[in-house]
């Protein structure tokens, strides 16, 4: 067996957060914390690259597959990656370093059980992407639910407590259902190995209650209308590193849930509930654009922005078009890395101005003009302007939708145009205009690790947006194997 | 010629009994010496139980009346070490109230042979003369604390309601002998049938007897009053030790004379076990006072594990003995924290006192986090995998109804538990408490916190040792 890579990418950030542990806690700025914590994550994004160049493009196979035994006779401790999970593992190991850097201004007291949490937090996450067993992947989607707890509930903000309570609350619900599910197909089809059971298929008379029980916890979890609620609360009230965590990764976890299980080890009844998840996605991304159009409250317009942008990813899903689950994937990096930005970029005006009222801004373009570019970069992003990629995940949806039911397309277009209205419109109301207020004459522009985390962030959303072959390679024989099993799931049905 | 061997603990811990006794009598302030003889008692009780009994598949002894299988050597052994445990982290408590004395450890020796007597019973009568042994130990232990007023009605509380009990298990037990002619229960099980609806009765009553014992919904009325009222260390020992005891003589009577009337029990049983879920749940929300809340939350537990009980499979009653083992380890680190709430000579039990304990009690407030959320059921703590193993074993048995309310009332309970963790983690903070505890109480606090975070490293062992119990 060769090194275990996977394993090690999940043990190396709770191996710092111990290492952590025991360091002695100071008051004020721990900056030795805070380069263990950095040189972790660095390091594990230094191994997934290298996990990426080393991965085999032309196979949809699971690769660097570690399997143990866990639990005598019933459960292995299974992960292995193909095409769909390595990207977002690549886009955890990615922005953990950037969350850590930017806490210099958002998290005052505790740093270190901050970075503690943090650490962890990155661990489940990537197990989340690894795991090939169900339980195994029950176990980390749900462990994630302790420190995302934590980070909102310590260091956010004056609702804190109710936004924890609530996602904490909202997420467990939902997932209960799951591990219902779970136990189940371990009683029908005698594994819960996720390779094992692509092969056996379930029988198609169960696959409704199943796909159901697991839609429940991934819809809280994307989140889809009517069951987003959740998401807003807990953006507002977590700190920035919290929120960027939260929008960048955690969403992503139910997408490529949707992709994984639902369609992997469903197909019947994927087929069946593809009208319920158009109409509910549809919902989101009209409804849920008109919510952010009124939002007063910047980081509650991008977590509506957030609902509607998963709205494109799960009907992209559903599809079973190549382009459009392509499209969802790339949607989702992108959605990573913009909203990530999105949440830092207004982190950086709260952390000077303490607000995040859109009407306390205005006129702010001369007097911090390198934050207008970049945000102006990331606003046009979100919107999916040709050139960032933004642009190739939404058409590549599109083009799915078109193919495969032409009235859901026309509307999903239509938000679209709603996206590109918020994100303006917030861009002028907060950029642009008279100077409002005396006190923003004080702000001053980027500093060093601002920069740095801005710059990280625009270069791959440009990158990808012009070139994005690199993303499309890796995930396209995983995509066209995933749609032929499907296809052959059916027609044997 | 019996083999003697196999009831050596209870021989030799009856005889510690007695010894102690006479020592206290002639020999004063000898608190000291009898708490460490109790527990030097105790250990090689365990050890004895390990050697002469844990290889034994099954054996019978005294006419049938005493069985010793593996079910009852590991139920023995988690209960001395239950009551070994509880005996160590009181002695600090006890001085404190100046109530340390010698009958405190008589008492608690006094009651584990209660249990293992009924642990290890195959006949009415012997099961029934250990109930009465743990009974009343348990009542002067409720009533410990004499002096204070909560104490005194706590026992009284529990002596009159748990005398009502063992009357209902009596009437029960009678009946049963009616229609059976034996006292013994392989002979009860193969003389009974289900069209003899009197027996059925018979049934309800024993059961109810047990469902008080182990405070299941709607025979939990005593459960909060006696655990507020009781001294903290004497609520440790009600919320672990007796209920091991209970949950063994539950599975004996339901899957050994009853198993051929399964269909009598059966909805009983689920009906006992939803109830107690969601009332558990649901009652605990308002709690304010910390040792209630835990009366509340056992009750939730005690739900889960009659929902193993509920399946009738070994696999459900596998799960269900790796429930309360579990259990029992997060209960003791949720006591071992409470034990550490002191501030000058003065326990605090209140939820409200754990306040922003975060800020000045790091450590522990760590450890409680790591308990509550373990008793909430979150992966990848051990109150994880206790919940799993149950709902396993009983969606094998395709009992989706009662998986669904279950997984649902752990939704509800994780509110409570969240609660508490808010108030540690998110609130204000009050006044340090102090840190200068007994060496046994970091020690049982380290050592459960430490099996409940890593449990999931090495699941298998509890799971090997608890699947040699095949009772059906």
């Amino acid at each position: 067996m060769n090194f275990p890579i996977l394993s090690s990418l999940i043990l190396l950030p709770t191996v710092g957060a111990l290492f952590l542990f025991f360091t002695k806690d100071k008051e004020g700025n721990n900056s030795t914390a805070k380069y263990v914590a950095l040189f972790t994550t660095i390091v594990n994004f230094l191994i997934s690259i290298y996990l990426w160049i080393s991965f085999d493009q032309t196979t949809s196979n699971f690769q660097f597959v570690e399997d143990r035994t866990w639990i005598e006779g019933f459960i292995n401790y299974k992960v292995g990656v193909d095409g769909i999970s390595i990207l977002f593992i690549i886009l955890t190991t990615f922005i953990t370093p950037l969350c850590i850097i930017s806490v210099n201004n958002s998290v005052k007291n505790r740093l270190r059980d901050f970075l503690i949490a943090i650490l962890i937090m990155e661990s489940f996450m990537i197990g989340v992407f690894c795991a090939l067993d169900l339980v195994v992947f029950y176990l980390f989607f749900e462990a994630g639910l302790i420190p995302m707890f934590l980070i909102i509930g310590i260091w956010g903000g004056p609702k804190r407590v109710y936004s924890a309570f609530k996602f904490f609350l909202y997420t467990l619900l939902g997932s209960v259902l799951m591990l219902v599910a779970i136990i189940s197909i371990y009683w029908i089809a005698g594994t819960t190995d996720v390779a094992q059971l692509y092969e056996l298929g379930i029988d198609s008379k169960y696959q409704n209650l199943l796909w159901l029980a697991f839609f429940s916890s991934f819809a809280v979890k994307t989140p889809m209308w009517p069951v987003h609620t959740w998401l807003p609360d807990a953006h507002v009230e977590a700190p920035t590193a919290g929120s960027v965590l939260l929008a960048a990764i955690l969403l992503k976890m139910a997408g490529y849930g949707f992709i994984r299980f639902s369609l992997g080890l469903f197909p019947v009844a994927s087929e069946v509930f593809t009208p319920l998840i158009y109409t509910l996605s549809v919902i989101a991304i009209i409804f849920t654009s008109f919510i952010a159009l009124m939002q007063e409250d910047m980081k509650k317009l991008i977590a509506y922005s957030s609902v509607a942008h998963m709205g494109f990813v799960t009907l992209g899903i559903f599809t079973l078009q190549q382009q459009g689950i392509e499209g969802s994937i790339i949607q989702m990096i992108s959605h990573g890395l913009v909203s990530a930005a999105l949440f830092l970029c207004v982190g950086i005006v709260y952390d000077r101005m303490h607000s995040r009222m859109i009407n306390s801004y205005g006129g702010i373009v001369t007097i911090i003009p390198k934050y207008s570019i970049l945000f102006m970069l990331f606003t046009l992003a979100a919107l999916g302007l040709p050139g960032t990629s933004g642009f190739i995940g939404e058409f590549l949806i599109l083009m799915g939708a078109f193919k495969d039911n032409f009235l859901v397309a026309v509307i999903a277009s239509l938000g679209v145009i709603l996206g590109a209205a918020y994100m303006l419109w917030l861009y002028k109301r907060v950029v642009f205009g008279k100077l409002v207020n005396e006190d923003l004459k004080k702000m001053f522009d980027l500093n060093r690790s601002e920069y740095l985390i801005l710059s990280c962030l625009a270069v791959p959303t440009l990158f990808f947006g012009f070139y994005p072959d690199p993303l499309i390679n890796t995930i396209e024989v995983s995509v066209t194997d995933l749609i032929n099993m499907h296809h052959t799931n059916i027609a044997s049905k | 010629m019996e083999n003697l061997n196999l009831v050596l603990p209870e021989i030799f811990i009856s005889l510690s009994i007695m010894f102690l006794l006479v020592l206290g009598v002639f020999k004063k302030n000898s608190s000291k010496i009898t708490f460490n003889l109790s527990l030097f008692a105790i250990l090689i009780t365990g050890i004895i139980t390990i050697n002469e009994t844990f290889s034994v598949s099954r054996e019978t002894l005294f006419n049938e009346s005493v069985v010793i299988d593996t079910m009852s050597s590991l139920m023995k052994i988690i209960t001395l070490i239950g009551g070994f445990l509880v005996l160590v982290i009181s002695s600090s408590y006890l001085k404190i109230f100046k109530i340390y004395n010698i009958e405190y450890p008589v008492l608690i020796l006094s009651s584990i042979l209660g249990m293992m007597v009924m642990i290890s019973s195959n006949d009415l009568i012997v099961f029934y003369m250990g109930l009465e042994l743990q009974s009343l130990a348990l009542y002067v232990l409720a009533t410990y604390n004499r002096d204070q007023l909560k104490s005194s009605e706590a026992g009284l509380k529990y002596f009159v309601l748990s005398a009502l009990s063992s009357g209902l298990l009596l009437y029960g037990c009678s009946l049963v002998y009616g229609f059976s002619g034996s006292t013994n229960f392989d002979i009860i099980s193969n003389q009974l049938n289900s069209n003899e609806y009197v027996l059925t009765f018979g049934i309800v009553f024993i059961l109810v007897g047990l469902a008080f014992k182990i405070s299941a919904v709607p025979f939990h009325m005593w459960a909060p009053d006696v655990y507020e009222g009781s001294p903290t260390t004497v609520t440790l020992f009600f919320t672990m030790v007796p209920k091991i005891a209970a949950l063994t003589v539950f599975i004996r009577f339901l899957y050994v004379p009853f198993l051929n009337l399964i269909d009598q029990w059966q909805m009983i049983i689920i009906f006992l076990s939803i109830a107690s879920m969601v009332f558990g749940a649901v009652a605990a929300i308002g709690q304010t006072n910390i040792k209630r809340l835990i009366a509340y939350s056992s009750i939730g537990h005690i739900g889960y594990t009659l929902a193993g009980l509920a399946t009738a499979s070994n696999e459900g009653i596998q799960s269900s003995i790796i429930y309360i083992s579990i259990y029992v380890v997060m209960n003791l680190a949720l006591f071992s924290c409470l034990l550490m709430l002191r501030r000058k000579d003065q326990y605090y039990e209140d939820i409200e006192d754990l306040s922003g304990l975060s800020k000045n009690h790091p450590l522990l407030s760590l450890c409680m986090l790591v308990i509550l959320f373990s008793l909430a059921g979150i992966p990848p703590l051990a109150g994880f995998f206790a919940k799993f193993y149950v709902f396993k074993a009983v969606l094998e048995q395709s009992m989706f109804f009662l998986a669904i309310v279950g997984l649902l009332s752990t939704v509800v309970a994780a509110f409570y538990y969240l609660r508490i963790i808010k108030i540690i983690y998110f609130d204000k903070e009050k006044d340090k408490y102090d840190t200068d505890h007994s060496l046994w109480l970091k020690f049982s606090l380290t050592v459960s916190t430490i099996l409940i975070l890593l449990y999931f490293i090495f699941p298998s062992q509890l799971i090997e040792v608890v699947s040699r119990i095949n009772i059906i």
